[in-house]
């Protein structure tokens, strides 16, 4: 029990909601701590998992053409696995993204789940988030924006709109005891369950835009609190292994505390949390998100103790008229190939790698587009012109340099000679050329639509008794 | 591009100046939507405000990214939080679904951003210098 958790705010009309993930790849314990704090404490208590990537839910959706039981995150049972028991036993209530593209399918995976521990929990399903039907492909590529991926029609893998937070709250609202969601806005996670606690209405948007905020802090998991920040001697992160998850605690006025576990590692302070208001965001005045437009333009950060940060200000502006959709289509495959070189020479003779490949190539694979990085002197930092490692190179010194190739296209046959010319880099390259590993890896696109609403009919569901114990 | 380059000296400042990297001042986030990527900006003392406002221009960002052809950059100002956002529009060869390269969601550009070299008072790069000679280049006062 942890009496300073209660300072701040009071114990009165607080609404507690901790993240178990924030993202499909994140560590599989970090619910554990965030589960033994919250199930110490009394009053509303939520973990919410985040775990849905853009284009998590093409490979859900094309998971589930092979298997109707198939399609909601495989990440599902990882993350619950650890918790699920004690959430259930101490009246914390789950809401996760983790249905993918077969929200219903998960839901009865977690019912299983359940049952195995002798419980039968209340789980209810929120839907329609699926576009797919709704539109044609000429109707997708009318409404795309930021680009022309769907220009030439073709037909989706997966096409999802992102819905607001309204039927999580329903869900709440009907008694469950966890939720699980397909697409929606990662911030309706937390603001579902704060218009269930608060009863706040789909039109209080100073309150909507504040639980979005919540829900934006909370929703990337350990990044509001210490995780991927650390930058030793300009900014140190203690326990960055053992990193403490966020819990919100949230007043009925929309102001809210971030904090963590005791005992984990991290850190919450101004900065961690300002990384973090900023993140993906785009004008600070306008965030659009299916429930509100959000503005951070007045919001007050403040220290309130350690690992504390009392957040307030948040504004919103009226929903937008329409929503922002995901659409995943195919596009052919990744090649990649790596060689390194190391040693006195290594740039040059990386270099003459790179020309050998490149002069091959354009005399037998002419049409395919071949990136060229050199891991050491540039790479994150090169462009897809190379421009930055053509002037990179010839002044690098460095001693352990590794070439990588990469190309996309649906010529598998470019791409496999693409493949076979970095390997005979081995014997017929430059000396001492060594490690070549190589990927041919299927590749899906993703564009952004906005589309209208009603195009779109979210619904909240509860679990059929058919699956009940 | 050498980001610990000291600067020429300029004319009777009114307070020592040195030249450091911006990673001294401010950190910063990167984030992604499609093919825009964003800039956090954080300063590590109020004090970087104004001296980041007038430095780390959205003209100056544009030309630090200029290999990635951005067709419009945009920084909005956020002196409450003490921190800018600056918005990339089509620098991540079409996005993370999309890009050849290793790093498709552009993370690692914030470090790039951070190379970048601002002047500042001498005894703020002091204050805000790193305990150890490790980690960034100290601050050469002028003479």
């Amino acid at each position: 029990m942890d009496g300073g958790f209660e300072r701040g705010l009071g114990a009165g009309g607080i609404v507690r909601i901790g993240s178990g993930a924030g993202f499909a790849g994140d560590r599989r314990d970090a619910a554990v701590p965030v589960v033994e704090m919250l199930a110490g404490l009394d009053g509303p208590r939520f973990l919410i998992f985040e775990t849905l990537a853009e284009r998590t839910l093409a490979l859900c959706q094309l998971a589930r053409r092979r298997d109707p039981d198939a399609g909601y995150s495989p990440a599902l049972e990882a993350f619950l696995a650890p918790v699920l028991a004690r959430c259930l036993e101490s009246g914390i209530r789950i809401v996760g993204n983790f249905g993918a593209a077969n929200p219903q399918a998960g839901a009865r995976r977690i019912a299983a789940m359940a049952r195995a521990l002798g419980r039968a929990p209340k789980i209810a399903v929120v839907e329609g988030a699926d576009l797919a039907g709704r539109l044609d492909p000429a109707g997708f590529a009318a409404r795309e924006v930021g680009g022309r991926l769907l220009a030439g029609h073709p037909v989706p893998v997966s096409a999802d709109a992102y819905l607001g937070a309204r039927p999580i709250a329903d869900a709440l609202d009907a008694g469950a005891d966890i939720v699980v969601t397909g697409r929606v806005a990662d911030p309706a996670l937390a603001l579902g369950p704060l218009m269930h606690a608060f009863g706040w209405r789909d039109e209080d948007w100073d309150l909507i835009a504040a639980g979005t905020l919540a829900g934006h802090l909370l929703e990337c998991g350990s990044q509001v609190s210490g995780g991927y920040f650390a930058d030793p001697g300009i900014k140190d992160v203690p326990g960055l292994d053992e990193v403490g998850f966020p819990v919100a605690e949230i007043a009925a006025d929309g102001t809210f505390v971030i904090g963590k576990p005791p005992g984990t590692g991290g850190r919450i302070d101004r900065f961690t949390v300002t990384e973090q208001i900023l993140y993906e965001i785009h004008d600070p005045a306008a965030y659009l998100t299916p429930d509100v437009v959000l503005d951070v333009t007045g919001v007050q950060v403040a220290e309130v103790g350690v690992d504390r940060v009392r957040v307030s200000g948040a504004r919103g502006r009226p929903r937008p008229q329409t929503l922002k959709a995901t659409v995943c289509v195919e596009a052919g495959l990744l090649a990649e190939a790596e060689i390194s070189y190391a040693g006195p020479g290594a740039a040059a003779r990386a270099r003459l790698a790179a020309d050998v490949v490149l002069a091959r190539l354009t005399k037998r694979a002419p049409d395919l587009a071949v990136r060229v990085d050199a891991i050491g002197i540039a790479s994150l930092f090169n462009d897809t012109a190379g421009a930055t490692l053509a002037a990179a190179f010839p002044e690098s010194r460095a001693a352990d340099v590794r070439l990588r190739f990469s190309a996309q296209s649906a010529d598998t046959a470019a791409l496999g000679l693409l493949l076979d010319e970095v390997e005979a880099l081995y014997c017929a390259g430059p000396a001492g050329g060594a490690g070549v590993r190589r990927h041919l890896t299927p590749r899906l696109a993703s564009a952004s639509c906005l589309v209208e609403r009603d195009l779109v009919s979210p619904a909240m569901s509860l679990l059929g008794p058919e699956v009940a114990p | 591009m050498n980001p610990q380059a000291i600067r020429d000296p300029a004319p009777a400042p009114a307070r020592a100046e040195v030249g450091v990297p911006l990673r001294l001042v401010a950190h910063a986030r990167a984030g992604d939507k499609g093919n825009r990527l964003n800039l956090a900006l954080v300063c590590r003392t109020p004090e970087a405000f104004p001296l980041i406002a007038a430095q780390v221009t959205a003209e100056r960002v544009a030309a630090l990214f200029a290999a990635r052809k951005p067709s419009r950059v945009v920084r909005y100002d956020l002196p409450n939080l003490f921190a800018f956002n600056f918005v990339l529009d089509d620098v991540l060869d079409g996005g993370v679904n999309a890009s050849l390269g290793l790093d498709g969601h552009g993370k690692s550009l914030s470090f790039l951003l951070l190379a970048l070299e601002v002047r500042v008072p001498a005894d703020l790069a002091q204050a805000l210098a790193p305990p150890a000679a490790a980690t960034a280049a100290p601050a050469t006062p002028r003479p």
